[in-house]
């Protein structure tokens, strides 16, 4: 407690000795090298918009190609050149756009867009925080994952094409240039792309975890922290002791490439060209790669139950249902999600005795999903919902979790998982519950903490419009896919011609790639909704959704270090909607238990013998006053 | 008034941008063309209707926004005359979001329904081995329990959505937790996970810990995969599919057999996989360039190959070709193995047939089969070249050489494949 006191001092007396005129900034400290960790979201999650798109992109791409593999578009000659001779994608090509829109989507999007801009934006403001531990070094995360998308994006720049090993990168065939042409050049940006990602995680992670347990406001300790910043802390510390493993790997990856080194490359022939490399195994990057790659996909989407949790309670009007359980489950998956990597490696290969072993570990992991689900759906339960577009996104993911969550179940099976391995089956279930259910909690953040990151409304209707669409055209793509994997319809595969069976899958993939379309042309009246109103949209209020915590006691208007006087203090937790006997049907979290006598209850106190005591005095003082008035 | 002025002004707006797309890509097209026209080497691709096509859709498009612009301003006018009027909101989205979500519910359920008979009826048949079926009967049942649950959650948060909106009438209910609720929705999923856990675990148990029965021991079949086929081999007379090393792979040699190895005189190629109904397979994966999976999954079979390790998998077929042609009403069935993990720009076409016959049939096709070794492997490994007879096997060793000889070839085989 003595460093929190410490800390609040030495703000509060920077902030007194300086007159805020000091604080006048040019162009490029304000907007560009910002420290501001305001700004540094709002950098976040533009970036983060536009890799989207790019992603989006190369979606469309190839789902044009599955969906009319014989028909030639003159017009992406146009735009691809010698990777569309003739309108028609490459082999190759198909494998680099299928590759690099996993990437994007998976680690600059999800990730860093994602926990980038929440976690940024709102530790500090929901903490009662000045700003993060260290403002210099969360510029420079912001600014190696910007430097590491230029580089991703570079590669499509380059004769040999951008990575195409699958977003894995599995080696031998990211290791081998003679393999396919995307593992020349390409594959070295995209390894360079990530050694400067995780060190911007790393970054980014260590300010997030050193600001929630160092710098929080008074009377905020770890129980009254809203769901969001439990997200936040636990992703970073997932990230922090993950992704060094995944620059551990990579780092060996590039020493096999370009040092000759055989960590992963053994009994190799190319051809009739037999390589030197001996004694490698091509498992231990996936052991190495998973040991970070399954941590990544609940760094993917625990910031997005964080999201919806805070955005379900607000417009339900009604306190988050079973506050310490989310907290528990986060905590158990954030635990067991460290021993769960080996269920991507069932059929590799892998001693058998290991599948029992991951399978255990991984359906354990759908329990506290499951109770995140339940307690989501209790949370609604006699709610007095508002369809705000952020909770209308906020449903959309609880939907998802459970549809990608339950397809999760037959992949984690060890003995299902060997038919369904690497199938479109997989392809369905991660999209639905990391693909779909991350991007609209990603959303509903957008449009939930839209005016506190620009002091402006988003249009509603258009809101509407955005979330309705996308939400059927996301089950529409993906929900036939699971079909296809049910018929042995092996994922990342070109082209569905060279097979019989396969045939009949070519309407579906039609229907699917239409569906496609029409969810990325949605996504334009996001855009211009987004970008619109960053200039045009409607002023907003201070609170304009109502809401407890303490990010809407700052001003409207952007100041550096958040409240222009005092820090406030934080007396209750930040779920206190519709409570009985209140006068409105939210308790901001800065409001103290003295102001709201007429609704306090015995477990506001948490066994304080004193407030407990004023409280009954209270309560007995009302009592004899009601029997003289009446 | 001003909402008139509105929209005429945004048509002429989209009217200059449509005539603008208009003439500079038929002015683009044009110089494209004249251009071609000048060197008159190239086949000369007309792009004019490529690109109105294009401007054609995007037109479609602006227009559909100019469309939902238009509709967006006649809300907002509508609105702001109920307001100016001091009426209640027109139009309550709390209510339109609700119903929406019903709405979602009931054709989302019908679409289910279509889903898991429509294209329920696409997926693989029955499985084609021993244990292929329990497999399939854990997949039944994981299918209904989750079925249940995602129909159950679904209406759940629906019908929730529905019946609690904000109506502006009602206060939200005060219900912080309840431990003897959260209790109940944490162990019955544990309980329901420990039942498919364990099923699981002992199906995964029985698939790759098998004990041999000394009267009924498996057949070998090596696989070796390669960017972008497989080769198989048998293991001859012996039963024993002999030892190779990489390092001896030629363009002659094309697996790295080591023909000193005696195991290895008898070993036999095929172009197919033909297996004995009935009778345990024990199949050996190995891989020589990157990695690829073996996946025959009409007989619940999925194993990656991995250069530097051999990995094994056993099972035993029920079904012949001929009997699941019948039970499918399908004479062109054909049982297959294919690649699953992405290897390189081959890797949507990389297959081979299976076909699963009685033993007798087996035993006909199988000594048909040429062999690996040939008088040129016989030079290479100093081994005492067999004299090439006139009569019968001559027909047998010219086969021979030819065959190994195709190994090589066949990559270009699969070659113009790619190039289509």
């Amino acid at each position: 407690m003595s460093t929190i006191t410490l800390h609040d001092t030495h703000n509060n007396d920077h902030h007194d000795g300086h007159d805020h005129g000091h604080h006048e900034q040019s162009f490029i400290t304000k907007y560009i090298f910002s420290q501001d960790h305001k700004m540094i979201a709002k950098q976040f999650l533009i970036t983060g918009i536009i890799m989207a798109v790019i992603a989006m992109g190369l979606s469309i791409l190839f789902r044009i190609q599955l969906a009319w593999p014989d028909k030639s578009f003159p017009i992406l000659e146009t735009f691809l050149g010698r990777w569309a001779e003739g309108g028609r994608i490459k082999p190759d090509f198909y494998l680099a756009l299928v590759t690099i829109h996993g990437t994007i989507m998976v680690f600059f999007v999800l990730t860093a867009g994602l926990s980038g801009t929440f976690s940024n934006l709102l530790i500090p403001l929901q903490l009662g925080v000045r700003d993060m531990a260290s403002p210099f070094m969360n510029m420079l995360s912001y600014w190696l994952f910007f430097i590491a998308c230029v580089v991703m994006m570079s590669s499509f720049f380059i004769e040999t094409g951008p990575a195409s090993a699958g977003w894995t990168v599995y080696p031998p065939l990211s290791a081998l240039p003679k393999a396919i042409s995307g593992s020349a050049l390409g594959m070295t940006l995209w390894l360079i792309s990530m050694v400067l990602f995780v060190a911007s995680q790393l970054m980014g992670g260590i300010n997030y975890v050193s600001t929630v347990l160092n710098m929080r406001t008074k009377g905020m300790d770890l129980w009254k922290m809203p769901l969001t910043i439990w997200a936040f802390l636990l992703t970073a510390i997932l990230g922090i002791l993950s992704f060094p493993v995944l620059v551990a790997g990579v780092v060996l990856l590039i020493f096999d490439r370009s040092f000759g080194t055989s960590f992963y490359l053994s009994d190799i022939v190319m051809g009739t060209q037999v390589l030197p490399n001996e004694g490698g195994s091509p498992i231990l990057w996936q052991h190495l790669f998973w040991f970070l790659g399954h941590p990544e996909v609940y760094i993917v989407i625990m910031p997005a139950l964080g999201i919806s949790s805070e955005v379900i309670s607000v417009n339900s009007r009604k306190p988050i249902f079973g506050y310490h359980a989310m907290v528990y489950s986060l905590i158990g998956i954030t635990i067991l999600s460290f021993i769960v990597w080996g269920h991507h490696m069932f059929v590799t290969g892998m001693n058998p005795l290991l599948g029992g072993v991951f399978m255990i570990t991984t359906l354990i992991i759908a329990v506290p999903s499951a109770v995140k689900t339940f307690n989501y759906l209790a949370t609604l339960w006699r709610g007095n919902i508002r369809f705000t577009p952020a909770m209308l996104c906020a449903i959309g993911m609880v939907s998802f979790f459970i549809s990608g969550g339950l397809t999760g179940i037959f992949l984690g099976n060890a003995s299902l998982d060997i038919n369904l391995h690497d199938t479109y089956f997989v392809v369905a279930h991660f999209h639905l519950v990391m693909g779909s259910a991350a991007i609209f909690g990603m959303l509903a953040g957008v449009y939930h903490w839209y005016p506190k990151m620009f002091g402006r409304m988003l249009n509603e209707k258009l809101g509407y419009l955005h979330f309705w669409i996308t939400f059927i055209c996301a089950y529409l793509v993906f929900f036939p896919l699971h079909f296809l994997g049910l018929d042995g319809v092996p994922r990342r595969y070109y082209a569905f011609t060279e097979f019989e069976f396969m045939q009949k899958w070519v309407t579906v993939n039609i229907f699917v790639t239409w569906a496609a379309i029409v969810a990325a042309l949605a996504q334009i009246a996001f855009l211009f909704n987004f970008f619109y109103s960053i200039f045009k949209g409607k002023k907003a209020t201070q609170n304009p959704w109502e809401s407890n915590t303490l990010e809407w006691t700052t001003p409207v208007e952007h100041i550096h270090g958040n409240w222009p006087g005092e820090i406030p203090t934080v007396y209750r937790w930040p779920y206190d909607y519709s409570k009985p006997g209140a006068e409105h049907d939210f308790i901001p979290q800065t409001v103290p238990y003295s102001q709201t006598m007429s609704s306090n209850m015995p477990h506001d106190f948490e066994g304080n013998a004193e407030s407990e005591r004023i409280q009954r005095e209270w309560e007995e003082k009302q009592a004899k006053e009601k029997t003289i008035l009446d | 008034m001003s909402l008139r002025k509105f929209i005429s002004n945004k048509t002429i707006a989209a009217l200059a941008v449509i005539l603008t797309v208009f003439a500079n890509t038929s002015a683009f097209a044009q110089e494209a063309a004249a251009g071609a026209a000048a060197t008159a080497a190239k086949k000369p691709i007309d792009m004019f209707p490529i690109y109105k096509s294009a401007a054609f859709y995007i037109l479609l498009f602006l227009l559909l926004c100019l469309f939902i612009a238009i509709v967006g301003k006649a809300m907002r006018v509508y609105e702001l005359t109920r307001e100016a009027q001091d009426k209640p909101a027109g139009i309550n989205w709390n209510t339109v979001n609700g119903v929406l979500f019903v709405i979602f519910l009931i054709v989302g359920l019908y679409g289910v329904y279509f889903e898991y008979t429509v294209h329920g009826k696409m997926i693989l048949p029955d499985a084609a081995s021993e244990h292929g079926v329990k497999i399939d009967q854990m997949f039944n049942i994981t299918l209904i329990l989750t079925t249940i649950v995602f129909i159950g959650t679904h209406l759940v948060l629906f019908l929730f959505s529905y019946f609690y909106k904000n109506t502006g009438k009602r206060k939200a209910y005060y219900y912080p937790h309840n431990n003897a609720l959260e209790r109940i929705w944490t162990i019955v999923p544990a309980l329901v996970l420990t039942v498919l856990v364990l099923m699981g675990f002992l199906t995964w148990r029985s698939i790759f810990y098998k004990i041999e029965d000394p009267n009924n021991k498996p057949l070998n079949i090596e696989i070796t995969s390669q960017q972008f086929l497989w080769t198989i081999r048998y293991p001859g007379a012996d039963k024993i599919v002999g030892k190779k090393n990489y390092k001896l792979i030629t363009g002659t040699n094309s697996l790295g057999m080591d023909f000193n190895d005696p195991n290895n005189l008898d070993d036999q190629m095929a172009e197919e996989m033909v297996i004995p109904v009935n009778k345990p397979v024990r199949l050996i994966l190995t891989s020589k360039d990157v990695l690829h999976s073996f996946y025959m999954p009409h007989f619940r079979i999925q194993l990656n190959t991995v250069p530097g390790m051999t990995s094994y998998f056993e099972f035993t077929p029920t079904i012949t070709t001929a009997d699941m042609q019948t039970k499918e009403n399908d004479p062109a069935f054909k049982f297959l193995f294919y690649c699953s993990k992405i290897c390189g720009s081959g890797h949507y076409n990389m297959q081979k047939v299976v076909r699963v016959v009685t033993q007798a049939e087996y035993d006909a096709w199988v000594v048909k089969q040429p062999k690996f070794i040939n008088n040129d492997l016989r030079k290479q490994f100093n081994l005492p070249i067999v004299p090439e007879p006139a009569a019968a096997p001559a027909a047998a060793a010219p086969a021979d050489t030819a065959k190994a000889a195709t190994s090589a070839p066949a990559v270009a085989m699969n070659k113009p494949a790619l190039k289509k």
